[in-house]
């Protein structure tokens, strides 16, 4: 494999992890601070593809505005599915949230089956993403490095948001401690519904680079991205948001190199994630970055 | 002698689904006072300050504060009217840091907190040398310190203590109970719950004993101190 290629391979498991990345710290911030897998985190991403179709190819909005407007309403369904399918069940045993969390994504996936149709849409094309550069022999999408460049960006503000303002403090209190949260005076509903409109937020975003590169979309695009970025949170450490990304980036590029390596291996690229999971559960059941040893799951 | 009482509990009940854990109990606390309720375990001593600070829905009652109604009202609600609690345990948050956990005390107020996290380390030096250690690496005394400090923040009117002494070392409880002397000499109204009855009373000006639900007896430390049946039963001292 000359170097070229190998780069080309490189840049572009980096850019899929990037994405595996967005979509994944979704997951762990929701589990971070309820415990919960939201199962319910693919089809937002899903749904955020097609409002992008709407908004675009049914209402003919520029992109500048369709973006910040797909993203503010995928915000929005992020905070309702939490508040009717979690927050009624806030002092119920963990097993219900978890199975209204499947009954959410099932709700989700069969509502866009009846609303869009199975049929798969196009995305819209954003030219400023899709279009093709080439340094020497290396051919990539602008979006191959947007999409790094954008997830460290977001990595440091979470970081900061976390660790060093007063909103990050309440989220790392509710995580341990709802009741302790609230003596502080903490209105933990309103901590909680932040979280779900970051990870929403941030689906949104992983959306749009990803209508870059696969322009498909229908009612269950959600589920295989979905499981690989929970299998990525999982790896990373589950909680962690560093973790979160390095998961992502470390599937990427896995899978990239396993099909790039070994082509006969093409139809297992998607299973390579599950053994990787397994693998990760085996040697290290708290994923790279996670804590040692906690109450949770 | 009218007394000001900054906290009225009248008729109050707590029930966990059947079961009635504080039945129909009435007492008041007055202001700028101490006032402890003892009892075994399980009598409803927790559940009672639990349900003050909306943790817990009173099943029936009133629960009124500077003649304020609490009772319906959020947890957050209420803690920002001036009433806290350090609860039983500790429950400081491990993963934050110590300066952390008394930032977080102040959650509610939007003023400069810089003097009263010095006020407060004033008051526990041990917590100012460890001040960017995790909290959950404290030992239990320092954590018990923590969570008092931490409940002082919001510059509450009353603090109420859940068994600050439970699982300390006896050296330790003391330094606990003079801080509730001192934190009270500067103005703060203390409802305190204790098993350990012999250092409660001592500290109380006011008394209440709970029993499976219901306040049994009551009156002053000194008085409850000298009385027979709470010196058999709680003080470890047989009956004369
Ligand atoms: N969350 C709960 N669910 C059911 N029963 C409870 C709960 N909390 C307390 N109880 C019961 O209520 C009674 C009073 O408990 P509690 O208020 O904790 O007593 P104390 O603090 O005096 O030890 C006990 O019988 C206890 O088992
Ligand atoms: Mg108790």
């Amino acid at each position: 494999m000359s170097m070229d290629i190998f780069m080309q391979h490189l840049l572009n498991g980096i850019s899929v992890g990037s994405l595996y990345a967005l979509i994944a710290i979704g997951y762990t911030m929701v589990y971070g601070i309820l415990l919960l897998i939201n199962f319910a985190h693919g089809d937002i991403f899903m749904m955020a593809s097609y409002f992008m179709i709407f908004a675009v190819v049914d209402f003919g909005m520029p992109i500048w505005i369709a973006i910040p407007l797909i993203i503010l309403l995928t915000v929005i369904l992020g905070m309702l599915l939490e508040r009717s399918a979690y927050k009624p069940l806030r002092e119920a045993p963990r097993m219900s949230i978890m199975i209204s969390a499947i009954g959410a994504s099932f709700l989700l996936e069969n509502l866009a089956t009846y609303l869009f149709s199975g049929v798969p849409k196009g995305y819209p094309d954003i030219p400023w993403l899709t279009k093709v550069v080439n340094i020497g022999n290396v051919s990539f999408q602008i979006v191959t490095v947007v999409a790094p460049v954008l997830v460290i960006f977001i990595l440091i503000g979470l970081m900061w948001l976390v660790n060093h303002t007063k909103t990050g403090m309440a989220m790392r209190a509710v995580s341990k401690d709802f009741e302790t949260a609230r003596l502080m005076g903490i209105k933990i509903n309103t901590v909680i519904a932040a979280t779900f409109a970051i990870g929403s937020g941030l689906a949104a975003v992983g959306s749009v680079l990803w209508g870059a590169k696969y322009s498909s979309v229908y009612p269950l695009m959600g589920v295989m991205p979905g499981l690989k970025c929970f299998v990525a949170a999982v790896f990373g450490g589950i909680g962690n948001i560093p973790g979160a990304v390095l998961g992502g980036i470390v599937l990427g590029l896995g899978e990239t190199m396993l099909v790039a390596f070994f082509p006969g291996l093409t139809g297992y690229r998607d299973a390579f994630a599950f053994v990787l999971l397994i693998v990760m559960l085996l040697v290290r059941p708290n994923g790279l970055l996670g804590e040692k040893s906690t109450d949770k799951v | 002698m009218s007394k000001e009482y900054i906290l009225e509990i009248s008729n109050l009940s707590v029930s966990y689904g059947g079961i009635k854990a504080v039945k129909d109990i009435s007492f008041a606390v007055p202001k700028g006072e101490v006032v402890t309720l003892i009892g075994a375990n399980g009598a409803g001593k927790s559940s009672t300050l639990r349900a003050i600070v909306g943790l817990e829905k009173p099943a029936a009652g009133s629960i009124k504060f500077a003649g304020e109604e609490l009772a319906g009202l959020s947890t957050d609600a209420i803690v920002e009217k001036g009433i806290t609690l350090v609860p039983e345990g500790r429950r400081v948050f491990p993963n934050l840091t110590v300066l952390e956990n008394l930032k977080i005390g102040a959650y509610m107020r939007k003023d400069d907190l810089s003097k009263d996290i010095e006020w407060v380390c004033d008051l526990f030096p041990r917590l100012k040398e460890r001040s960017w250690q995790k909290a959950g690496t404290l030992s239990g005394g320092e954590q018990q310190m923590l969570a008092i400090g931490r409940a002082l923040m919001s510059k509450p009117s009353v603090i109420m203590m859940d068994e600050p002494s439970l699982g300390l070392a006896p050296i330790v409880v003391q330094g606990v109970f003079d801080i509730i002397k001192e934190i009270n000499r500067q103005g703060v109204t203390i409802l305190l719950v204790e098993q350990n009855a012999n250092m409660a009373l001592k500290a109380a000006d006011q008394a209440y004993v709970m029993e499976t639900g219901r306040i049994t007896m009551s009156g002053t430390g000194t008085e409850l101190l000298e009385n027979d049946d709470i010196k058999a039963a709680y003080l470890g001292k047989s009956k004369k």
